[in-house]
């Protein structure tokens, strides 16, 4: 059953030097209860993606295409029930747990406003439903901590209270953009667990947004991959890691150090050349320049995801990678 | 916070007996004898001689500066060498004219300021920001003596709606009080509101443009939360920081306001005592600047530490 349905969403901003294309026709499905990964590149629109599910961009971005999200459709929707839908049916895990915390207001408080706008709590049931959060996502002494300023706690503890904050209204989904990047690697395993835990016991839907193949590895259950504004690749994510079939993938894959014997030993292959900034979105394959299996029908006609649709393993490529490679997830 | 406070007490009394020094050997230091002033027509060396003796204007600097320094510690503050009036009663009659109109002016001044800053940096690139953005400009660039001037030729002179000049003590009439204080006060605060529209909309579109801003939208907020309860909050150390320099400099120099709508308040009792060499009252000014000055400073930190709490005073972590 799926509860967010993504079909052609595109994302074009207006800027100075003319429009810029960020986002173009990604598909996506969310499944109750479903970790779904969105793997990439700083800059290839997985962000963006998220953000302009309610309406959270600039009003620079031109958002078309469709999400619907149990049964409302949430692009195009007036702002009225966007924001009902912000907080409390979508919310949202940011990577900075720092900066994204106002700094002058407790975090009781600022988990208070959730459940006081959403769901009409006094000020009072507020701050203890809030203490009740803070213990929900692991934080020792919730009672004393829910009087703190964000600057009090430390970085691991900020994004459990940013987790808390999303998940006080029980929302149907959950973005966690970048959740763990900004955190130490002992703390980033205890977040993905508290994510993992709350997926079990709330039933909550995670899109997970990340660079790192490591945390797609560790909590995903699908991957998406996405490269200059398009999703390339959607597998398992067993399928991904032993299997990729897009060169993309193939190429972040051998760039990620695994160990073993050769460890420290070799150089990391890189990818050649930088993401294109696409102005529109050519017909042809955007990776083609940087590709080593590329060829003239790459340049001339863009690959869709095969199979379209669905959750089934395709790539967006014409000449897909050869089932041999058995690298270790 | 004791130990603090205690700090703060110890350098603000520093800080008043520097100042004071300063001035007492600065004006000292200046061309012209107020004795000659005092003397009038008869300049004789007898009369002069009376004269500074009466004054102790005969005595060594240090001497004079030691008994103005205890009488002041006592609450004495001389008297006026030019009326004879007590220097503590002038201050009674002049700084409350003063307190008011700074004060009034304050209060109009960061409405006005803080309300079209936040409207022009949320509004930004549309109508609203180009208004707010001009009547800043005007603001700033059209001087407030003239602009005092235009007002009482129009306002006062000839349809009469406001009294041109003179001041009337709130407890004997509040309403003739207010009606003579409206066009200065207007005048000044419209005038500072402009620099503190300036500052808060730089300070509220950097606010705007923060991550726990994008926090508060993806809560679910309403714009009006959004914007008062996160960004407004975080731009107000900025607006704090101006608003106190401004009444400082309000309580001290609100000059040539008070000069052009005859307001007998400290600028103009300031401005006259210095025309007239009146050593006493002199000191007095610079002792009662120095210290509205701390005490606003004073103010002004513990705001901060209201406002923002990883700001501490006395480095206090909470």
């Amino acid at each position: 059953m799926s509860v967010l349905t993504v079909r052609d969403l595109s994302v074009v901003f207006r800027t100075e030097t003319g429009p810029l294309s960020v986002v173009d026709k990604v598909d996506l499905s969310l499944d109750a209860g479903e970790i779904v990964g969105v793997v990439g590149e700083s800059g290839c629109g997985k962000s963006v993606t998220a953000m302009s599910l309610t309406g959270l961009l600039p009003s620079s971005a031109n958002v078309t295409g469709s999400a619907v999200l149990d049964g409302t459709e949430l692009i195009g929707a007036p702002e009225s029930v966007l924001r009902r839908v912000r907080g409390r049916e979508v919310a949202y895990i940011f990577q900075e747990p720092m900066s994204s915390l106002n700094p002058v207001l407790t975090v009781g408080r600022q988990i208070g406003e959730v459940l006081r706008v959403h769901e009409g709590l006094k000020r009072r049931d507020a701050r203890a439903r809030a203490v009740e959060l803070l213990a929900l996502v692991g934080i020792p002494s919730p009672a004393h901590r829910v009087d703190n300023y964000p600057h009090q706690l430390s970085g691991g503890m900020r994004q459990r209270v940013m987790i808390a904050m999303a998940v006080a209204c029980g929302p149907k989904v959950l973005v966690a953009d970048e959740p763990t990047t900004a955190l130490d690697v002992t703390v980033q395993a205890g977040i993905l667990d508290v994510l993992r835990d709350l997926r079990e016991r709330l039933g909550t839907s995670v899109l997970v947004i990340t660079h790192d193949l490591g945390v797609i590895a560790d909590i995903a259950d699908r991957v998406l991959v996405m490269y200059a504004g398009r999703i390339v690749e959607r597998a398992g994510v067993h399928d991904l890691f032993a299997a990729p079939r897009h060169h993309y993938t193939a190429g972040l894959l051998a760039a990620s150090p695994v160990p073993g014997e050769h460890a420290g030993t070799h150089r990391l292959r890189e990818i050649p050349g930088l993401v294109p900034v696409l102005v529109t979105q050519p017909d042809a394959c955007t990776f083609a320049e940087r590709c080593a299996a590329a060829e003239d029908d790459c340049r001339v006609q863009e690959p869709r995801l095969d199979p379209p649709g669905g959750s089934g393993h395709g790539a967006a490529c014409w000449h897909p990678v050869r089932q041999r490679r058995g690298a270790a997830s | 916070m004791r130990g603090y406070l205690f700090t703060r007490a110890w350098q603000s009394l520093l800080t008043l007996f520097l100042a004071t020094a300063v001035v007492f050997l600065g004006i000292r230091a200046l061309p012209g004898d107020p004795a000659l002033a005092l003397a009038g027509e008869d300049r004789s060396p007898e009369a002069l001689a009376a004269i500074r003796a009466e004054y102790g204007l005969d005595q060594s600097v240090f001497v004079q500066f030691g008994r103005f320094a205890w009488n002041a510690v006592r609450g004495d503050l001389g008297t006026s060498t030019r009326t004879g009036v007590e220097v503590t009663a002038m201050l009674g009659t002049a700084l409350p004219v003063t307190i008011e109109l700074a004060l009034l002016a304050i209060l109009l001044a960061t409405v006005l300021g803080v309300g079209a800053g936040t409207v022009a940096a949320v509004r930004r690139g549309r109508p609203a920001e180009w208004l707010a953005n001009g009547l800043a400009l005007i603001g700033l660039s059209v001087p407030h003596f003239w602009l005092g001037l235009v007002a009482i030729l129009y306002l006062s002179v000839s349809t009469g709606l406001f009294p041109a000049s003179g001041f009337v003590p709130f407890l004997d009439d509040p309403v003739a009080n207010l009606h003579h204080i409206v066009l200065p006060v207007v005048i000044l605060g419209t005038g500072l509101s402009a620099v503190i529209m300036r500052q808060t909309r730089s300070s509220m579109l950097d606010a705007l443009g923060t991550d726990y801003v994008r926090t508060a939208k993806a809560k679910g907020l309403r714009p009006r939360a959004v914007i008062g309860r996160h960004a407004l909050r975080n731009s107000l150390i900025v607006v704090v920081t101006i608003v106190g320099l401004q009444l400082g400099a309000l309580i001290s120099g609100a000059v040539v306001t008070e000069q052009i709508f005859g307001l007998p308040g400290f600028g103009k009792m300031t401005i006259d005592a210095v025309f007239q060499r009146d050593y006493p009252v002199i000191q007095a000014v610079v002792l009662v600047t120095a210290t509205a000055y701390i005490g606003i400073n004073f103010l002004v930190d513990l705001l901060y530490s209201l406002i923002d709490p990883r700001i501490r005073v006395g480095g206090a972590a909470a």
